[in-house]
């Protein structure tokens, strides 16, 4: 056994991967196996929208994921997280777009039709190579990446942390809604990319293709848990844990705080743009509307709901805010935002270490003997 | 026969042209329109600019009738006459003279057909018309008319005009019109040269144009050179007009800026609360002057209706302010010292007061009306100035400066600060510090609200009116300095003028986003914005 296989295992208790191939087992063969064997009136039977929806608040939580991983690791909280999922999912939109080719209503293979719509005469360079699927996925990646690096290089730089980093991350998501916004920019305007057909040649109102890009967020949602369980278990990420509790003494003793934050910052980036590409295609349009600081502020809440600082809590978070959410928006529309409100003064003032805090509080009660656990810092 | 009878008619008509009085004699008139009924558009066209030129008193009824498709030539007698649809036939009068005429099927009539060029040309002809109204307004109109569209058939009417016209403003008007059409054809060289020189102390885009024309095209050396000067003087001061528009519209947006960031200056600023419900402050005071508005408009007489405005100030800083007191005695109390729960909790409350707001006034916009006094606008230097952007921006140099004196010279004040600058040493001294958090934030609540009270002038009041403001005000404060109310002022009037004078380069949007760039870009070399507080109190 290498060392590398060592600390993957060490990456999880006994108990953590038991539970962990448990809920992935269910999630990626028990409910698409419920969808398709079952007869549809049965009891146990899952309905593709369900399996649909399940898919998209899977891309949430991955995304309060990846927002766990720089504010509840690193202390960082980043309002333009929305940004690097928009940005992801436009690539994967240029993709499909790019796969409508002639079936367009205007039935021109070499422009989208909002090209055609604005008399453009050729394809602009930014969208060259996004006739090929592996391109796109790479740039859904790179292409946030790359963002949150420059950003996070410049910011981390000048020392910019706290509420500062809060306001200057918020204004940059701003900045691109105002941006994408604009017809200029090639991506489709206010009404963004949308009346996708297939992708990578399946069709993607076929009950099939939904079941495969659910189970491929499943895997995606797991791998970047473990890829995230990883960084924050090595040396790095106790490092980050430390510049979360007192940056300047990190600072003072030697190490590169710059360097570890714009680490855990790139790669929370490039795991939110991967949530981004896998929730366009489920959903079937990408708008400038995702970049709104609205929709990054509610990510932090999904993360603060679940537990920040756990990594699965803030996924539990996002599933549940995000199931109230249908219920609510369903049920009684003009509670929602009552109901939201509420959460996010509910949950800073008594819950502030979210779900997950509050079970491992019950559990304590309950077995009184066990060691208390370390005290969550302040000023987090 | 009777053709060519008219056709000559319409020559003599066209020679004696110039010459015609205001009230031409009834023979030249009946003759021109007899010209009417030619087979050429361009024929037809002819008369009826003479029927300009003659000014008769049935002129408009002829010109009318033929934008309206009511004027036949009747087949047997080439008689022009105006039809009026009675049962299967028309009813006939006379075009010239107005006599009844008898009556005839449509199908011995010839409709006379105006075609686009000439219902422009008939508009232009019965809009000088006005010329000799007897309300200024009109008179100015009509001059207007003429130098948007100059056209040297308007020469002899337009100097009929000034013959009789007393109002400078409107003498003025004629003035500038009658050069507009001297120049456009039909003055002599010395009268050409004249009209440049008028012309060329006129700033309008309109007129710049016919005086390039001018410069390019007129037949004379003299004439060709005027223009050209009188060109480069008029370019000279197009560019100094427009630096000042920009700057003025650059200081009414930064004061727009200024009051929606004044209260987070106060609240960021001096408390270093995080209060993403800052736009809601506002929200509630653009409510408040639309409640107060309501209530004016059914309880009181209308005279009175114009000072709701007034009564709407105080009134919106009472309800945003207690709002944000009840805000801070509630949650934000306990969350001192923890900026970014702060930052989330206020962003709960802030949806909570956009959701109330929406549940009890609805989701769309509600009008508030600008009251008379703050309609208008007034020129100044060559400006058109808006009132209510004026308005504005005195409006908001009153509330900076009453918060700056009330925070400096006020018992009040003189609390505030010693509880942000030592809070312990405060609490020492007998300063009930909880207290002063609470007034505190609700002061810079109170004045978010005040703002709302100028922002529903010119903004839309909806539920969602506080969310269009909230990154602007945080990158004012950001940008200004922490702490600094100055630091407010200048932040604010900065971004307001760079953004308008960003905006003609590349649209509004863009320079929106450009400014955004520059602040995350600034931000790296003055993380602590234009003013930083230095010394003890920077951590």
């Amino acid at each position: 056994m290498g060392p590398i296989t060592r600390r993957l295992i060490a990456l999880e208790s006994k108990r953590g991967w038991a539970v962990l191939l448990a809920v992935f087992a269910f999630a990626a063969v028990a409910v698409p196996l419920l969808n398709v064997l079952l007869p549809p009136d049965h009891a146990l039977h899952v309905p593709t929208y369900m399996v649909q929806l399940l898919g998209k608040f899977l891309c949430y939580a991955m995304l309060a994921l990846a927002l766990d991983l720089i504010w509840g690791f690193a202390g960082v909280l980043s309002l333009g997280h929305g940004a690097f999922f928009a940005l992801g999912g436009y690539a994967m939109g240029m993709y499909m777009m790019r796969q409508i080719g002639e079936r367009g209503v205007y039935g021109n293979a070499d422009l989208p039709d909002f090209m055609v719509f604005l008399n453009w005469g050729e394809l602009p360079w930014y969208w060259w190579g996004f006739d090929s699927f592996w391109f796109a996925a790479l740039m859904a990646v790179a292409v946030p990446g790359l963002l949150a690096f420059v950003f996070g290089w410049l910011a981390f730089r000048s020392r910019i942390t706290g509420v500062y980093l809060s306001i200057i991350t918020q204004a940059m998501t701003y900045a691109l809604m105002l941006a994408f916004f604009r017809n200029e920019m090639g991506f489709g305007g206010n009404n963004g990319l949308t009346d996708f057909k297939d992708i990578l040649g399946y069709s993607l109102s076929a009950d099939g293709t939904k079941i495969g890009l659910y189970v491929a967020t499943v895997i995606a949602l797991t791998l970047a848990y473990l890829v995230s369980r990883f960084i924050v278990g090595s040396r790095l990420g106790r490092i980050l844990l430390a510049v979360r509790d007192a940056e300047s003494r990190v600072r003072f003793i030697g190490h590169s705080v710059t360097g570890a934050k714009l680490f855990a910052f790139t790669v929370s980036a490039m795991i939110a743009g991967v949530a981004g590409a896998l929730y366009v295609p489920q959903v079937g349009i990408i708008n400038p509307s995702e970049f709104s600081p609205a929709q990054s502020i509610e990510v932090a809440i999904w993360a603060a709901v679940g537990g920040r600082g756990t990594l699965f809590g803030p996924i539990l978070g996002a599933l549940s805010v995000n199931g109230a959410k249908s219920f609510f928006t369903g049920a009684a529309p003009e509670v929602w935002l009552f109901f939201l409100g509420g959460l996010f003064v509910v949950v800073t003032l008594f819950l502030p270490k979210g779900l997950v805090g509050l079970a491992s509080a019950a559990r304590r009660l309950k077995r009184p003997t066990l060691p208390v656990t370390k005290e969550e810092p302040r000023n987090a | 026969m009777s053709r060519i009878l008219a056709a000559l008619g319409v020559l003599v008509a066209l020679m004696f042209a110039p010459l015609a009085p205001a009230h031409a004699d009834d023979a030249a008139f009946a003759a021109a329109v007899a010209g009417l009924d030619q087979k050429s558009f361009p024929k037809r066209a002819e008369a009826v600019a003479t029927l300009g030129t003659l000014g008769h008193a049935r002129t408009e009824t002829v010109l009318r009738a033929l934008a309206d498709g009511t004027l036949f030539a009747r087949k047997e007698d080439r008689q022009v006459v105006i039809g009026r649809l009675s049962g299967d036939a028309y009813s006939l009068s006379d075009a010239a003279t107005g006599a009844p005429a008898g009556s005839a099927p449509s199908g011995e009539l010839a409709k006379i057909i105006a075609n686009n060029q000439m219902r422009g040309q008939i508009q232009d002809i019965l809009g000088r018309f006005l010329l000799f109204s007897t309300d200024a307004e009109d008179r100015i109109r009509a001059a207007d008319q003429v130098l948007s569209n100059p056209d040297a058939s308007a020469v002899a009417q337009v100097r009929n005009a000034l013959k009789t016209e007393n109002e400078p403003a409107v003498r003025q008007r004629l003035e500038r019109a009658l050069a507009a059409a001297l120049l456009s054809g039909g003055g002599t060289t010395e009268e050409r040269l004249a009209a440049v020189q008028t012309l060329g102390n006129t700033n309008e885009p309109a007129l710049r144009g016919l005086i390039q024309r001018t410069a390019a095209n007129d037949a004379d050396d003299a004439v060709r050179a005027a223009a050209t000067s009188a060109l480069a003087a008029i370019d000279r001061r197009l560019v100094f007009l427009d630096m000042g528009q920009n700057l003025v519209f650059g200081l009414s947006l930064g004061s727009v800026l200024l009051l929606a960031a004044i209260g987070l200056a106060i609240t960021f600023g001096v408390m270093g609360v995080i209060n993403m419900a800052h736009g809601e402050m506002i929200m509630l005071g653009a409510y408040t002057t639309f409640v107060v508005q309501q209530a004016f408009r059914a309880y009181l007489p209308p005279d009175l209706f114009g000072l709701y405005l007034v009564v709407a100030v105080p009134m919106a800083f009472v309800v945003a302010g207690a709002v944000g007191v009840a805000m801070e005695r509630s949650v934000i109390r306990f969350l001192y010292g923890r900026p970014l729960e702060t930052l989330l909790a206020t962003w709960g409350i802030s949806l909570m007061l956009q959701q109330a707001i929406r549940s009890s006034f609805g989701a769309t916009n509600r009008e508030v009306a600008n009251p008379a006094w703050m309609s208008g606008a007034m020129d100044f230097l060559g400006l058109t100035l808006t009132t209510n952007r004026i308005v504005i921006i005195i409006f908001a140099a009153a509330v900076v400066l009453a918060l700056a004196a009330f925070l400096r010279w006020s018992a009040m004040g003189l609390n505030m600060r010693a509880v942000t600058q030592n809070r312990s040493m405060a609490a020492a001294m007998g300063i009930p510090t909880g207290r002063v958090d609470a007034l505190t934030f609700g002061l810079g609540s109170g004045i978010a609200g005040v703002a709302g009270v100028a922002l529903s002038q010119v903004s839309n009041v909806s539920p969602s009116l506080g969310q269009g403001y909230i990154v602007d005000s945080f990158m004012v404060v950001v940008f200004g300095g922490v702490g600094s109310l100055w630091g407010t002022v200048v932040g604010a009037m900065s971004l307001g003028i760079v953004n308008k004078f960003l905006e003609p380069y590349s649209g509004a949007v863009l320079a929106k986003i450009l400014v955004l760039v520059i602040i995350i870009l600034f931000i790296q070399k003055r993380p602590r914005g234009l003013f930083a507080l230095r010394g003890r109190f920077v951590e």
